[in-house]
């Protein structure tokens, strides 16, 4: 860890989880697989990875959309998988939101902005009379910076980013302290992402969020994120800091996926060389335990204990050459 | 380089319930023999319409051609029958989409699919065909073709899809590819691969190539040539470096600062305020001058001509204007214009 790490307070401890769907069957998907990692109050932490990696079931199964087939997630000293019955999981999700990826299909078609706040303000009791309602309503629109003008319009008379604030406003509306937005940029324009990651960040300033950054673009991650696990088929891969894992990663499957992404200067983008993976890196077979090990200071690596002093080799030369 | 299409004065506009809309305002583009032209834009700014015109595959009920016209081999395709059109789409020009699955057959064998497209072309056995079916797509990357030819879309991982689609419409050689947001649907990785095929593929066959996209790290891998779309208009074209290392166009800015590069530190991400202009409403002035940070007072009276800044780079701005004041330029884009500068002092281009 870090020095910086070591002062910082835990905030959600994941701990060897694992799911899987359709468990012995034919069609078994191990979907996430033995994996383990903690996020720090304050902190943005990015998971990528490409689909079916298990990045959005991860995200799914801390805010308990799914139930973990194995494992601990523990929020705030709290196992989740102990919660029981609807008041304590209203508490929960009253300090954990879900930023979802299809701004359009993730708000009622059917009822006005001001019912889709209002119904969650009210669920959560955050306000008791119409007046204090319609007052937070005015407020978080503010925040998100949706004009109060539009309190009564519907989903579908708004542009796709401002959707995706409507969204955000909704899972601000319980003021929670940890956000998990799940590829909540990849169905917007450009100039409209950008807008959305400034008022992510803006947040994160004035309240102390937590966020879990799920997505798979790869330039937007690193600049949101203060560090990045990497996921394939289940299993997290790399964990590092974000300019650590982009200026030295270690494990071939990130280096792939750094080499595949284009960038947006031309001389840098024609010099680029890609990299492919072999898929069976990471498969080891039954006998040989394969770990995610620190091989540097706060970088770690999934491989066996026999490839370990190679990894912690290359991170001091890479290290080094610097 | 001899142009092989081109787009005149294009002005489309679709009939809806609630009025007119107005979602090609003018185009002017030509596609020269063997490059690749990418089309950037955002969702709504009239690319795809564009393009689609070019095949006449835009909903008949409703498309309106008010003006322009489209010359390919010395006609235009706007005025050709529908009988001469079938000639043209997808034999001579073709086409390939976002969406792979929805592009093909799913209850058809993939081999069937592009045999069918082949015989479309020539008159030949249906065994030879099938035959040609599998080396083409033995041509797009997949591995063993001949077991894949007899496989169901569905069977098929999306990159695969994709790479069937650009082996059916690669089947009747056509001049012209167009490929609309092809990997948009598609993992990073999946998706160099793919942009790698269709590069290979357009120096083997000489296909010249219409590329659409939003995604400037992909432009940037592919095209010779881009063009920059707002709100119906084409408001910057030029060549690839040009359009990198010396945009002129606010818009163009815009969307080369509004996306990190991997070395982007700043605290904050420059964005373009606001939303895309409401296509019911006549623009008056600059579509893009409520949103435009660097606007001027003519920006909201009247329609920017394009300035010319080279042979091959035009702009549709009133800061091109000789009398337009002298803005100061975001950072990033001041950090290009060096690049620029100094390229064209070493004439050196990037492309060693």
């Amino acid at each position: 860890m870090t020095e910086q790490n070591m002062n910082r307070k835990p905030i959600l401890e994941v701990t060897n989880l694992c799911k899987i769907f359709n468990a012995k069957t034919a069609s078994e998907v191990r979907a996430i697989d033995n994996i383990s990692f903690t996020i720090y109050e304050g902190e943005t932490f990015g998971l990528v990875g490409e689909s079916g990696s298990g990045k959005s079931t991860t995200g799914r199964t801390i805010i308990k959309l799914e139930e973990p087939t194995s494992g601990q997630v523990m929020y705030k000293g709290k196992d989740i998988t102990k919660i029981k019955g609807r008041e304590e999981l209203l508490n929960f999700r009253k300090s954990m939101q879900m930023i979802f990826q299809d701004p359009f299909a993730s708000l009622n078609p059917r009822i006005p902005v001001k019912k889709i706040l209002g119904d969650a303000i009210r669920l959560h009791g955050m306000a008791k009379t119409d007046a204090e309602v319609t007052e937070l309503i005015f407020k978080l629109m503010d925040t998100v910076g949706i004009n109060r003008s539009y309190v009564n319009r519907y989903p579908g008379e708004f542009s796709g980013g401002q959707c995706q604030r409507i969204g955000i406003a909704r899972a601000l509306c319980v003021q929670p302290d940890f956000i998990i937005a799940d590829e909540c940029l990849s169905a917007l324009d450009v100039s409209i992402q950008a807008q959305i990651v400034n008022l992510m960040i803006q947040l994160r300033k004035q309240r102390n969020m937590t966020y879990l950054f799920i997505a798979h673009d790869l330039a937007m991650v690193k600049y949101i994120s203060d560090r990045i696990g990497v996921m394939k088929d289940g299993k997290l891969l790399e964990l590092a800091e974000a300019e650590e894992l982009y200026n030295c990663p270690l494990h071939p499957y990130t280096f792939s996926l750094l080499s595949a992404s284009p960038v947006t200067d031309l001389i840098l983008e024609r010099k680029r060389k890609r990299v492919d993976y072999d898929v069976n890196t990471h498969k080891y077979p039954a006998d040989v335990k394969a770990e995610l090990f620190e091989v540097g200071p706060g970088h770690f690596v999934y491989c066996s204990e026999a490839e370990r002093a190679g990894y912690e080799a290359k991170y001091k030369e890479k290290h080094a050459a610097k | 380089m001899d142009t092989i299409l081109s787009i005149k004065d294009l002005t489309i506009s679709f009939q809806t319930l609630d009025g007119k809309v107005a979602a090609v305002r003018g185009v002017n583009l030509d596609l020269k023999r063997g490059e690749t032209l990418a089309i950037v834009g955002e969702s709504g700014s009239g690319k795809s319409v564009s393009v689609k015109a070019i095949n006449r595959i835009l909903p008949k009920r409703n498309t309106i051609y008010e003006k322009g016209e489209i010359i390919y081999e010395n006609r235009n395709l706007l005025a050709l029958s529908e009988t001469e059109m079938e000639d043209v789409r997808g034999k001579k020009i073709a086409m390939i989409f976002q969406d792979p699955m929805t592009s093909l057959n799913p209850t058809m064998k993939v081999g069937n699919q592009i045999a069918e497209s082949v015989l479309v072309k020539e008159k030949i056995p249906k065994a030879e065909a099938w035959k040609k079916a599998v080396e083409l797509l033995g041509l797009v990357g997949i591995r063993n073709p001949e077991a894949s030819a007899n496989c169901y879309p569905h069977q098929f991982s999306g990159g695969m899809r994709q790479r069937v689609m650009i082996a059916l419409s690669l089947a009747c050689k056509p001049d012209i590819l167009i490929a609309d947001e092809p990997t948009t649907a598609l993992d990073v990785t999946i998706q160099a691969q793919i942009l790698d095929l269709i590069e290979e593929l357009k120096v083997k066959l000489g296909t010249s190539v219409i590329f659409i996209t939003h995604d400037l790290g992909v432009v940037a891998h592919v095209a010779d040539r881009v063009a920059v779309m707002y709100a119906g208009r084409i408001v910057e074209v030029g060549t690839a470096e040009e359009i990198f290392y010396n945009p002129q166009h606010p818009y163009t800015w815009g969307l080369i600062c509004s996306m990190p590069s991997m070395n982007t530190d700043t605290n904050q991400l420059y964005s373009i305020p606001g939303a895309p202009p409401n296509s019911l409403k006549v623009i008056k002035g600059d579509a893009f001058a409520p949103r435009n940070r660097y606007a001027l007072a003519i920006d909201f009276e009247e329609e920017p001509p394009y300035f010319k800044v080279s042979e091959t780079h035009y702009a549709a701005t009133w800061l091109l204007h000789p009398s337009a004041p002298k803005v100061e330029l975001p950072a990033e884009i001041k950090r290009r214009h060096k690049i620029f500068a100094d390229m064209v002092a070493k004439k050196e281009w990037g492309n060693d």
